[in-house]
């Protein structure tokens, strides 16, 4: 690709320590308008903490994040609002608010955030529940949902104010591997019908290889690599090989090695 | 660890528990009286939502144990005063009591129990569900949103309900004044206003004023920092409740010698 284009969000020289172990450690990351970025690594490799740090909810020890040319971590409150009203956040476990409606829960950002009357908030309601295939259950209480029907209805409030840029935690979590790919469709359709900007973070491999345009290895706290789904799947890195195959043998050990067991056991 | 660094490490974290209820605090007035000016309101839905839970609901339990309270006064009362032969100043008692100390606190630890600790679960289990952060990601505050409605509706409602509790407490000292001691109904009734003046009556709401904010905030603020799942949540009930009991206590203490010492 020759023509430059427009970088959404910055990340340089990220580092954050928590109770003094280095879970990030010099991250840097450039993410594209109307790109779907995935950010994916193990259980524990800082990813969500990363997000965390994208979407402004925590702040970094060193390096700084911007969004939309605006400097996040150094931003006051009425400043970092305003960034937000720009993105949605779909989080792992959808987030719905218990004690309101389905079709409260995508209303309540556009009653707080614009003038529009009420019954324009509803029409708007209604075609963002259609847009995620969930027409007709706006009337429904979240805990009346299925997984897969919250996490949906979550995305519906996340586009409610029609977003730049859409970020996902863990989409498939807990979902069935039929509800993970309509998951997966929707995030395809709202990137390329909208032209959203999409930072997906997961660990589940199969969507990955459906919906990513560019994919982000993680692997404890450090960026492996960054490339295209071919040159991640043609890594000459053995870590990468042994995530996208799931394989115990590997750099990436689990077990602690059998020396020195037995004087454990017998302490 | 050495016990007088155990005693320094509680001492610190105390300290900072302290200063962060402070910064709520604040954080909620500046929501409350500032913010409404810059053009950012309170919804009235919510407000209106919060005062039905905290107020409304609670009459049936405040009747019940402001009754029973007034009719065991009423007994305990009559039980010393026989002795001096001064049986009918038993209603002048509970009125003035329920007034100036018992319905106040007594309403506060009720409401405490069965609001400060809902509070704290709900915001508890809003926080270990991601809900909390959502708010904040859609730029809606979860002071504004949540702590300001709780405030407003305990604030105002406490003292309603005890003005209830110290009336019914009256009642249940007339039932067992008129019925059981046989004092002369028309009697009881003007010994019981005869010694009540208008202080008793407001110090007492003055206090419970007090007492709301205390079971507001602090349940507000072990909800919000709740951690780790439904472990934290139940540790966080118990200890909105706990600590509410103690602040409130607390707080009587001073407030009653403040009034007693500056003769008001």
């Amino acid at each position: 690709m020759t023509e430059k284009r427009e970088t959404v969000i910055k990340v340089e020289n990220l580092e954050k320590n928590f109770d003094g172990r280095k879970v990030l450690d010099g991250i840097n990351l450039e993410v594209y308008k109307s790109e779907t970025l995935v950010i994916v690594g193990g259980s524990g490799c800082g990813k969500s903490t990363l997000l965390r740090h994208i979407i402004g909810q925590l702040k970094p020890d060193k390096g700084r994040v911007s969004l939309f040319g605006q400097d996040i971590t150094r931003a006051n409150e009425d400043k970092m609002d305003c960034v937000r009203k720009r993105f949605g956040m779909l989080f792992q476990s959808a987030a719905l608010f218990d004690s309101l409606t389905v079709e409260e829960n995508i209303a309540l950002p556009m009653k707080e955030h614009t003038k529009l009357d009420d019954h324009i908030i509803k029409i708007m309601v209604k075609m963002k529940l259609n847009q995620v295939g969930l027409r007709g259950f706006g009337h429904l209480m979240p805990s009346q949902l299925s997984g897969g029907m919250k996490k949906r209805v979550g995305l519906a409030r996340a586009i409610a104010l029609d977003p730049e840029i859409i970020f996902y935690d863990e989409p498939s979590a807990g979902l069935d591997p039929v509800v993970t790919a309509v998951v997966d469709k929707l995030i395809l359709d709202l990137g390329s019908a909208l032209s959203i900007t999409s930072v997906v973070v997961t660990h589940d491999m199969n969507s990955v290889f459906r919906i990513a345009d560019r994919i982000v290895m993680l692997y404890k706290g450090k960026v492996l690599q960054i490339g295209t789904k071919e040159e991640i799947k043609n890594s000459k890195n053995e870590y990468i090989q042994q995530f996208i195959n799931g394989t115990i043998e590997g750099p990436m050990q689990f077990f602690a090695p059998d020396e020195g067991y037995l004087e454990e056991l017998t302490k | 660890m050495s016990i007088f660094q155990s005693i320094g490490r509680m001492t610190l974290n105390a300290g900072a528990a302290i200063w962060d209820v402070f910064e709520l605090f604040f954080n909620t007035l500046y929501w409350l009286f500032f913010a409404p000016f810059r053009g950012k309101f309170i919804g009235r839905r919510y407000i209106f939502a919060q005062m039905v839970f905290a107020g409304v609901q609670s009459l049936l339990i405040v009747f019940f144990v402001a009754l029973f309270i007034g009719m065991v006064l009423a007994m305990q009362g009559a039980y010393q005063l026989n002795q001096l032969g001064a049986v009918k100043f038993v209603a002048a008692l509970i009125s003035v009591s329920m007034c100036r100390e018992i319905g106040p606190i007594l309403i506060a630890l009720v409401v405490a129990g069965r609001v400060g600790s809902a509070i704290a679960a709900e915001l508890g289990t809003m926080k270990v569900t991601e809900q909390i952060e959502a708010l904040e990601t859609m730029a809606l505050n979860p002071i504004r949103f949540l702590v300001v409605p709780r405030f407003l509706a305990l604030i105002v409602m406490l003292p309603a309900l005890t003005i209830m509790g110290d009336l019914i407490g009256m009642i249940g000292g007339y039932i067992v004044g008129v019925y059981n001691l046989k004092i002369n109904p028309g009697l009881y009734i003007k010994t019981n206003f005869e010694f009540l003046v208008m202080k008793d009556v407001m110090t007492g709401l003055l206090k419970s004023v007090v007492f709301g904010m205390i079971i507001a905030l602090i349940g507000c603020y072990e909800g919000l920092n709740t951690k780790g799942g439904a472990e934290g949540v139940g540790r966080s009930t118990t200890m909105s409740v706990v600590i509410s009991f103690i602040l409130i206590i607390l707080a009587d203490a001073v407030l009653t010698g403040i009034f007693y010492f500056s003769n008001v």
